[in-house]
């Protein structure tokens, strides 16, 4: 508590600076507001984007992401530290607000924080103050000492950010001094003049500091009053005016970023919000060739990007050297955004995005195709920054420009005219069904117009048609038969899912692909989809999301439902010095949350040893890529897989179990190119379950 | 500066298995998917830039017929200006020598600088290029992988030599050129492209707007006539190793410095 007398006294010291703290608080508001007004042209100029609807469902994300900091532990060190420093700022907010409103109206209290609340918040604060400062040091003595990798910046991408990261801390770290050190004077000159006393928190940094200053004379403690209040002001309102043009502007942006960002991650971004399929040939551009392209909420990403680098640490791209790093996809985004509509004088109208340096673009062709989509820095970003959508609408721009990678033209000119990006004959499509000795066993139906038949296995182009994963396809065809499933396939009717084609931005090809799988399933009377293609499942499921078809399923969930129920049996491994890993599909796992099910089937199964890779589960490394990027030449140092494979071996693993077609080429590939061929094999998950199946129960059914 | 390109519908070799039919003297039709001869897609698009670098209009033309179409509109959608069928029933069966008649009669209707050719059809001779240089007179060079043009009436071109060399060649305009694969990488042309394009009117010549007598042309005056068609024998096949990785590598090399791949 403050007496009435000291507390004139003190006030009295701010007395004389009150006129130029009042023309500092309105400079720095008017500053501020002005700054943010600019930062929201160009998002005013963007394309629309909805993002106003389930405000509840939002609110949540918001309290779970924002407040709750639910992605920060990810990263242990610097999670624990934002997480420190976020509750310190949240709870220093008030103070700061009362702080600045004391040098004006020297009694002013905010409501409710009078008496013994005030004490027990003063103190509060004491400690918040302490600790943001202490995370200070710390952040900068990891900055210069420690130095984590995933900070750095390569010299393709420009000059490094450090001394803009310590700049930021060290400004942050003095308000945190100057707030304590007007803390401390109070209470040492309340203590000089003995009176009843604020009492500060022990052992914080306004206490250390007043226990420094107590000796000082009164005069001195008013100059020392005034300064760190000139200090404390000045600093506030600079921060304020510099986080618009860097990276902490996401203190004040990420609230709204959280709250609007996407909320069905699964489901891709439509060309263009609000215009449907049918309008979309009147669409005179596709995707995002120059900024203002992009929409508001994907300019708001750029704005909020923290720079953390955890997205680019856990890019398979970047770890090869592709050229990409989702990182640089924001931080040239935003750069290019402050140049081209600057706080002071006119905006610059957009060049192309994409292209050559000297022409003023900020991304190269390769770049844009070097993106897998494997989601591994969306499930990263603290903030919930949206990736695949812009890489999509990046490289839809490039489609509708005509600059697309020669490898891709073919394989795209066949999907067009063939249904498959190899050219192959449709009549060919069930051939792998047709091998001889697997017909005399398991009986595949082609699918005519309602024939009975109850489930459709949905094989697509890969599984179809290429020799090792017809492998694939005949142990899902034997497992759908062991469980009784009334199942057949479309055969020639079947056209590629398209999964690629969309991601790859050929979304009218896609829609042709789409419509003619849709038309052949809706004939064909089927009342459920099983594939086990985690592209196809995805393609199916989220991609024809509007076209109400059956439910789809992976067969690794038909597996592990029927080994539940009982109706699959294993025998027990036969090679004892088997250790198996399963590889996390992209596709099956991170996109669809798809992760126990194949886990739980293999440990169903008797005697089989497991380990886990150090990167699993939503931290799973994608394998390379599967659809058309199985044609794309990437530039890049290494393969995915062949690093894939590495981390299997460094878990003690001997079989890499998998559940896609497209891991599968990518993993064998690289087991070849890493000289680890008979130290280390592959095998889809629905391969090992028909060879470990028990045949008997088959009778019993 | 006007370009003309001439293109030409053809089976596409990587999406087809190419069957004999049964009577033996044509391939099996039936399943077959057609696309744009691949060496006059380059021709296309090597076309698009020298008009995006001078200026002026790209028109493509096509000997053949209604089915033909699509290979304008994915042309015209890569942007090509015009695009024009040349059908009559009178020239079916034309040789080489027939459809470059054809061709010189079209070519006479217009004015064009520089008029492109894929370097051969896929299912042709490499014939029609040179063959209309001669009817109309120009300068030909043939297999060419860059152009350049000097001053509007002039180009310099570079032509591919055996052993993959090049030769350097001052060309005057107008003239004819047959353009080899891999001069440029042509753009991507999407179902969207060609929707777009849908409705533009592709205008039709017919012998008698071209002024080609009957008898100069089509079945008739055809001097050179397919008679058979069959797929070679196998000969003998590839070497195949069974050394070591490391034994294998070493064949390898030493097989391909024996044939002059390595110096």
């Amino acid at each position: 508590m403050v007496d009435p007398q000291s507390a004139a006294q003190l006030a009295s010291w701010l007395v004389p600076g009150r006129v130029l703290f009042l023309l500092i608080h309105l400079l720095g508001v008017v500053c501020f507001s002005y700054i943010v007004a600019k930062r929201l042209v160009p998002l005013i100029r963007g394309e629309r984007d909805f993002r106003f609807d389930r405000p509840w469902v939002r609110l949540g994300r918001v309290l779970k992401f924002w407040l709750g900091q639910w992605k920060q532990p990810r990263y242990r060190v610097a999670g624990a530290l934002h997480i420190f420093i976020f509750v310190g700022f949240a709870v220093l907010a008030l103070r700061a607000f009362t702080t600045l409103l004391v040098g004006v109206s020297e009694n002013f209290v905010i409501p409710g924080l009078s008496g013994r609340a005030g004490s027990i918040y003063d103190i509060v604060t004491d400690y918040a103050a302490t600790i943001v400062f202490l995370c200070m040091v710390i952040a900068v003595f990891r900055r210069l000492v420690f130095k984590p990798a995933r900070y750095a910046v390569p010299a393709r991408y420009g000059k490094g950010h450090t001394a803009d990261a310590i700049f930021l801390l060290g400004l942050i770290a003095l308000l945190m001094v100057a707030d304590s050190l007007f803390a401390a004077t109070k209470a040492a000159s309340q203590a000089q003049a003995g009176q009843t006393r604020e009492v500060l928190a022990a052992l914080s940094l306004p206490w250390m500091l007043q226990k420094a200053i107590a000796s000082m004379s009164l005069p001195t403690l008013g100059g020392l009053y005034f300064g760190a209040y000139l200090v404390h002001e000045l600093t506030f309102y600079f921060l304020l005016c510099y986080r618009p043009f860097g990276i902490q502007f996401h203190v004040e942006t990420s609230l709204f970023n959280i709250y609007f960002a996407k909320l069905d991650r699964e489901i891709l971004k439509p060309v263009r919000w609000g215009v449907s399929d049918e309008h979309l040939d009147q669409v005179k551009s596709f995707g995002v060739k120059t900024f203002e392209d992009f929409t508001w909420k994907h300019m708001l990403d750029f704005y909020s990007c923290a720079d953390c680098g955890r997205c680019s640490d856990n890019c398979p791209a970047n770890a090869v050297g592709r050229p990409l790093s989702p990182r640089f996809l924001s931080v040239k985004a935003r750069d290019y955004a402050f140049q081209h509509y600057p706080v002071f004088g006119r905006a610059k109208n957009g060049t192309a995005l994409v292209g050559s340096k000297e022409s003023g673009s900020i991304y190269s062709e390769d770049e844009i195709w070097s993106c897998t989509t494997c989601g591994a820095c969306e499930k990263e970003c603290p903030l919930l920054v949206e990736y695949i959508d812009k890489i999509v609408d990046l490289r839809r721009g490039l489609v509708d420009e005509g600059k697309v990678p020669q490898s891709l033209q073919k394989p795209l000119k066949a999907l067009e005219s063939r249904g498959n990006p190899y050219g192959k004959m449709e009549k060919k499509k069930a051939d792998w069904a047709n091998a001889k000795e697997f017909q005399q066993t398991c009986d595949v139906k082609t699918l005519g117009q309602s024939n009975g038949v109850e489930t459709l296995y949905f094989v697509d182009s890969i599984t179809s048609y290429d020799d090792r994963m017809q492998a694939i396809a005949r142990a899902t065809a034997k497992i759908l038969n062991h469980v009784g499933e009334n199942f057949g396939i479309l055969g020639a009717a079947e056209r590629d899912s398209g999964h690629e084609v969309r991601r790859f931005g050929e979304e009218t090809l896609f829609m042709a692909l789409r419509d003619h799988n849709v038309d052949a399933i809706r004939a064909s009377g089927v009342v459920r989809i099983v594939t086990a293609d985690p592209h196809a499942y995805n393609a199916l499921k989220h991609d024809y999301d509007d076209q109400k078809l059956p439910p789809v399923e992976h067969i690794s969930q038909v597996i592990a439902r029927e080994v539940k129920s009982g109706k699959i049996k294993f025998n027990p491994v036969e090679n004892e010095s088997s250790v198996y890993t399963y590889h996390d599909p992209c596709y099956l796992g991170r996109h669809n949350q798809i992760y126990d099910d194949p886990r739980d089937v293999l440990d169903a199964i008797p005697g089989l040893k497991r380990v886990e890779m150090s990167q699993s589960r939503d931290r799973s490394f994608c394998c390379g890529g599967g659809g058309l990027m199985l044609f794309y030449e990437p530039k890049e140092d290494q393969r995915m897989g062949v690093k894939r494979v590495q981390m299997a071996a460094e878990a003690g693993a001997n079989v890499i179990v998998t559940a896609c077609p497209f891991c599968m080429t990518n993993i064998e590939d690289a087991i070849k190119v890493a000289g680890m061929e008979g130290k280390i094999t592959a095998i889809d998950l629905a391969e090992l379950v028909d060879q470990q199946i028990v045949r008997e129960s088959l009778k019993v059914a | 500066m006007e370009i003309l390109v001439c293109v030409r519908r053809v089976p596409d070799t990587s999406e087809n298995e190419i069957e004999l039919n049964s009577a033996g003297n044509d391939i099996e039709r039936d399943e077959l998917v057609y696309s744009i001869n691949e060496a006059d897609n380059y021709a296309v698009e090597e076309a698009l830039q020298i008009v995006a670098r001078v200026g002026g209009n790209v028109t493509v033309a096509t000997v053949g017929s209604e089915d033909d179409e699509e290979v304008l509109r994915r042309e015209m959608a890569m942007g090509a200006n015009h695009g024009v069928m040349i059908s009559d029933e009178g020239f079916n069966g034309s040789d080489g020598h027939g459809i470059a008649t054809i061709l010189k009669a079209f070519v006479e209707k217009g004015s064009y600088d520089l008029i492109l050719t894929g370097v051969q059809a896929e299912d042709g001779a490499a014939q029609v290029g040179g063959m209309l240089a001669a009817m109309l007179d120009y300068p030909f060079a043939s297999l060419v992988n860059s152009i350049e043009v000097l001053d509007g009436k002039k180009l310099k071109v570079s032509r591919e030599i055996e052993g993959g060399n090049k030769e350097m060649n001052e060309i005057d305009l107008p003239c004819v050129l047959s353009i080899q694969t891999g001069i440029n990488e042509p753009r991507y042309v999407g179902m969207r492209g060609i929707r777009q394009v849908a409705s533009v009117p592709i205008p039709t010549f017919g012998a008698a707007e071209l002024g080609v007598p009957a008898n100069a042309v089509g079945e008739v005056a055809a001097k050179v006539k397919r008679v058979d068609y069959f797929i070679p024998t196998l000969g003998k096949g590839a070497e195949i190793l069974h050394g070591t990785r490391e034994e294998n590598i070493d064949k390898v090399l030493e097989l391909v410095a024996a044939k002059g791949g390595l110096k």
